[in-house]
């Protein structure tokens, strides 16, 4: 029972992206084409709404649901690691159409298919583990 | 048989089918409105309030970190330290991801009008122009993305070396667009910016010049 506020939480995540077309191949093109507001405004308007629960969460020392208080983790800056695995994700991205959030929800839309673009995202996750100390971070 | 009504029956009568009608036609607004394609001003806030939803249960949200999660479950922590840690804390986000599966099978299933998806002329002309026959139609191009393609070059390119590469590039960045462009812009992050940056370089370079020419493939 105590998972099932996650479950509810994912299944309207999985609905907001398939009724705004967050998934589709299409509109992630359109997205780097500048050829469509669309993305940009449903990313914009969540970063524009996210800043101010952020904002409310950290000047109130709001509490969790479980009575702790919530911490949000700064991220540690440096170049390479952002830059060079940002630059690689987005290449990835372009070509499958999918972060890894829609790349679940593709397959919930019956695009059975791409649960082989997640077994090769796991291998691809795996690799970086290995990789991990060679890489500029 | 005749019946005769008074006025003030005949009054509330049609007063009664006008309430009705006024619901019916709310019911149906509603049902129009989740059937269509939802604008981006209301998926963007949802997003973010699921991200606070997340935030409030005492954790965050990060869909990439899932990659890690799953090959901690198959026995990766064995081979490699990265994912020798204990997954089970983590079982909130996989059962967040049986959410989204399940969220994306209802929509497709139940809420979906139409499965085009609107995008601009000028894009899909564009594809077609590539060959791409069946641009704007369902979700993904099912002439890319479908079993027989895996053993094209084509199909292994979009599907199996794509993957891999948001698999490793999200782990090398620390996250996607959930962790980074949502939570991590959210709370003012440089490094999350430069990491969106890095999502747009690499978006831009595929789909300006390394696209037009996979797409003929």
């Amino acid at each position: 029972m105590k998972y099932i506020k996650y479950l509810i939480l994912g299944t309207v995540f999985g609905v907001v992206l398939t009724k705004a077309e967050l998934i589709s191949w299409f509109r992630i093109y359109e997205m780097f084409k500048f050829e469509a507001f669309h993305m940009y405004g449903v990313i914009g308007s969540a970063v524009v709404v996210g800043i101010v629960i952020t904002l409310i969460v950290k000047k109130s020392r709001m509490k969790s649901l479980s009575g702790d208080p919530i911490i949000i983790n700064p991220k540690k800056f440096s170049i390479p690691r952002y830059l060079l695995g940002g630059i690689i994700f987005g290449l990835g991205w372009a070509l499958t159409g999918a972060c890894p959030g829609p790349l679940f929800v593709q397959v919930g839309n019956g695009y059975l298919v791409m649960i082989v673009a997640i077994a090769s995202g796991l291998l691809g996750t795996y690799v970086y583990g290995l990789l991990r100390n060679k890489l500029p971070h | 048989m005749t019946v005769s009504l008074r006025s003030d029956e005949i009054y509330e009568l049609t007063e009664n089918d006008n309430l009705l009608r006024v619901q019916n036609n709310i019911m149906q607004n509603i049902i129009d409105f989740i059937s269509q394609p939802w604008p981006w001003y209301v998926a963007g806030p949802m997003i973010a309030l699921v991200m606070f939803g997340l935030i409030y249960f005492g954790n965050n949200f990060g869909m990439s970190a899932n990659f890690r999660n799953l090959c901690s479950v198959m026995g990766a922590g064995k081979s490699c330290e990265f994912f020798d840690f204990d997954w089970r804390k983590q079982k909130w986000n996989l059962v967040f991801v049986v959410g989204t599966i399940l969220g994306g099978f209802i929509a497709s299933q139940f809420l979906m009008d139409s499965s085009t998806v609107g995008i601009n002329e000028a894009t899909k002309s564009e594809l077609v122009g590539f060959g791409m026959l069946d641009a704007g139609e369902g979700m993904m191009p099912e002439s890319i993305f479908n079993i027989e393609s895996l053993l094209t070059l084509k199909g292994i390119i979009f599907i199996v070396l794509g993957g891999f590469l948001v698999g490793f590039g999200t782990r090398y960045a620390g996250g996607c667009t959930s962790g980074h462009a949502i939570s991590g812009l959210s709370d003012l992050q440089p490094a999350s910016l430069l990491a969106v940056i890095g999502f747009f370089i690499g978006g831009l370079i595929m789909t300006w010049f390394i696209l037009p020419s996979l797409l003929t493939l």
